[in-house]
């Protein structure tokens, strides 16, 4: 069938759900790690070591759903790291997130060497579309369960740290460490557990990338989606189901350039190519102000150490 | 413990210099070794990327499999070597550590400047880079360089996917406006529209090697728009073999084999046969021959060739594709022969005007020829 034009709006919807979440998944466990006052920028080396974690236990075992889980554990594992090294006395935390960064992609390409090749077996798509007789947008509606997954987290993970007295005591870790003393909260193991729980998020966001779209393990996997993944956060405003609109954003976003090419929109490529990180790159200018602060940044971010 | 503190430092200076020292003999011992001891033909191979990408690295080591496999060679290698400063070290201990006698630094970038400036320093050292900017009179005597007319194997593919699609529309996903990647394209279109005139071949262009998320959008895409052939130039076409192949089209390869990525759709591919041009060299140094500089071919030469059919690919299609290769197997054949028009229906190639393989006017080719949807503009 003939979608021509249509086309570009199938690719940009299609994309949304298959380039977005992984950004959902890292931008989630960034908002929940933020929440309590730190910032992991490590969430990059994190989505490269899911992706090759799951990649290689989804082949082994023949399970990718258990390539996902190990995935996440394997997240899990490095966030805790990050924050139980951000914990001592004068630890600057952007700093061990740029180390950590290194560490994960460094230690993920050295052990991720023999699964280049081999193909692992897939996730399974749920078809969606079943209800259109257009085969394009059929194609585009085949989703991850990863994706309701992912809706469902941030429905909860929003509703728990408004709602419950585990969200409040993040918050209030996140807004001021003095003030959670003062309450006899245990700072560092909060901050362990949220920054662990958010690696855990991210590691499954990079499973989804070498288990299901685009389905693949190489170096070249990440374009990035780790790193802005901080910048997502701003945006939403640090709201779960922010993260969620805009992953769809960003997605749809970077599903532009190729479809628009695809129907004969053939120059300025590059440009189309770029818009995700022109719109990261304006939104930052656009929140950053001087005389105040932006809206629901958990105070404790704005502290240097 | 001012006093034991500078009798350590200066141990440690004086035990720097002896080590310094009986590494540079060891060196030199080395060397001698290399020539003398063994009379194995050591051949060390350097890629850029991983070694199993299913793409032009595993292209080149695959050749360099066949080759070390023969019991009068010894070959190593080094992967994901950049194509900065550390290529040169790389290169180095091949020759010091290793004795290699010929050195094959196969990406693109690493000629110049590093195959340049090392090249000297090891004048008894053949430094042979793959791909085509080696001048004689201009670069070290022993350097020289090889490379294969692909395209040649993309027109046979362009055939299959030209006779196995049923809309008449193909698809590229390419990496850069290059010369080398426009003339597969071009190839490519060329050879589908020999024998289905009306074909076209829709274009998309990721901007760079390794992008896996934007080549399998790109692959969606074109299958959105009805193409249901599709093949790539990028490095390593594993995803966008794979995503056509759960998009349940056609699909032709490039590199190397990918039939195992997606049985069902691959018709055929465009394969280097670098193992050849491996044990060629290999042959001439064991016989003490001059290697020559400049070593280039196609299908005739055997340095490229094509994968074998899919069953799903007709004996008619078989029979048109195998004529054309034939026609090159007898070097008779001429790709760009005139008339050819550009995609923009501007003449490029007047009537009764010919441009043979080797011709150098092709290696500077900027643009699309008519049937291609896309531009060379970025």
């Amino acid at each position: 069938m003939e979608v021509g034009w249509w086309g570009v709006l199938i690719a940009v919807l299609g994309g949304a759900i298959r380039i977005g979440t992984p950004f959902l998944f890292v931008s989630l466990g960034e908002c929940l790690t933020e929440k309590s006052g730190r910032i992991n920028l490590g969430l990059e080396g994190t989505l490269v070591m899911g992706a090759m974690t799951g990649y290689a236990v989804s082949l082994h075992s023949g399970s990718p759903w258990l390539g996902v889980l190990c995935a996440g554990l394997a997240g899990m594992v490095l966030g805790a790291l990050h924050s139980w090294i951000c914990s001592f006395q004068r630890v600057n935390d952007i700093a061990v997130g740029i180390a950590m960064m290194l560490f994960g992609t460094g230690l993920a390409f050295f052990l991720g060497k023999p699964y280049i090749q081999p193909s692992a077996p897939r996730l399974p798509s749920i078809d969606l579309g079943a209800w259109s007789d257009i085969p394009q947008l059929q194609a585009a509606l085949q989703i991850n369960a990863l994706f309701l997954v992912g809706i469902v987290v941030a429905v909860v993970l929003g509703w728990m740290l408004k709602n419950t007295a585990w969200g409040l005591k993040v918050r209030v870790v996140g807004e001021s460490a003095d003030a959670a003393r003062a309450l006899g909260l245990p700072v560092d193991r909060i901050r362990i557990l949220s920054t662990a729980q958010g690696g855990f998020l991210a590691g499954i966001g990079g499973s989804y990338l070498s288990l299901y779209y685009p389905f693949n393990w190489s170096e070249g996997l990440s374009s990035g989606q780790g790193l802005m993944a901080v910048a997502l956060v701003i945006f939403a405003r640090w709201q779960p189901i922010g993260c969620l609109w805009v992953s769809l954003l960003w997605g749809g976003a970077a599903a532009l350039g190729p479809s628009l090419q695809s129907v004969g929109v053939t120059g300025g490529y590059y440009i189309f190519n770029a818009i995700p990180y022109i719109m990261t790159l304006a939104m930052m200018i656009i929140t950053c102000s001087p005389k105040r602060t932006l809206v629901g940044v958990p105070r404790e971010l704005t502290v240097t150490r | 413990m001012s006093e034991s503190r500078k009798l350590t430092r200066r141990q440690v200076l004086q035990g720097t210099a002896a080590a310094g020292a009986l590494g540079m003999l060891g060196n030199v011992e080395w060397i001698g070794q290399a020539w003398g001891a063994s009379d194995k033909v050591k051949m060390g191979f350097i890629f850029v990327g991983p070694r199993d990408d299913y793409g032009y690295n595993q292209a080149h080591f695959e050749g360099k499999a066949a080759v070390a496999k023969l019991d009068w060679v010894k070959a190593f290698d080094e992967e994901k070597v950049p194509e900065t400063i550390e290529v040169q070290k790389t290169m180095e201990s091949m020759v010091k550590l290793d004795g290699a006698q010929v050195l094959f630094p196969t990406s693109f970038g690493y000629f110049d400047p590093h195959i340049i400036k090392v090249a000297p320093l090891f004048p008894n050292i053949q430094f042979l880079h793959c791909g085509g900017l080696y001048q004689e009179g201009k670069h070290p005597k022993n350097v020289g360089s090889y490379f294969g007319f692909i395209d040649e194997s993309q027109y046979i593919a362009g055939i299959v996917a030209g006779g196995m699609s049923k809309s008449g529309k193909l698809g590229f996903v390419a990496a850069k406006p290059i010369p080398q990647v426009l003339r597969n394209i071009n190839n490519y279109t060329l050879g589908a529209r020999s024998i289905r005139p009306n074909c076209t071949t829709n274009v998309i262009f990721t901007g760079d090697w390794s992008l896996p998320v934007r080549e399998a959008e790109a692959t969606n895409s074109l299958v959105d728009q009805g193409i249901d052939v599709i093949t790539c130039h990028v490095d390593s076409p594993k995803v966008v073999i794979t995503t056509a192949e759960k998009r349940g089209i056609y699909c032709t390869g490039y590199h190397c084999n990918q039939s195992k990525l997606a049985p069902k759709g691959y018709l055929t591919g465009a394969e280097w046969n670098w193992a050849k041009v491996y044990m060629d060299y290999a042959d001439m140094i064991r016989k003490g021959q001059t290697v020559p500089h400049l070593v280039r071919g196609g299908l005739k030469e055997g340095i490229v060739k094509v994968s074998d059919y899919n069953q799903v690919v007709t004996d008619a299609v078989r029979k048109q594709a195998d004529a054309a290769k034939d026609k090159f197997m007898g070097g008779g054949m001429v790709v760009y022969k005139g008339p050819i028009k550009d995609n923009a229906g501007r003449v490029v190639i007047a009537a009764g005007k010919e441009h043979v393989q080797t011709d150098i006017w092709l290696e500077s080719m900027d643009w699309l020829v008519e049937g291609v949807i896309g531009s060379t503009k970025s």
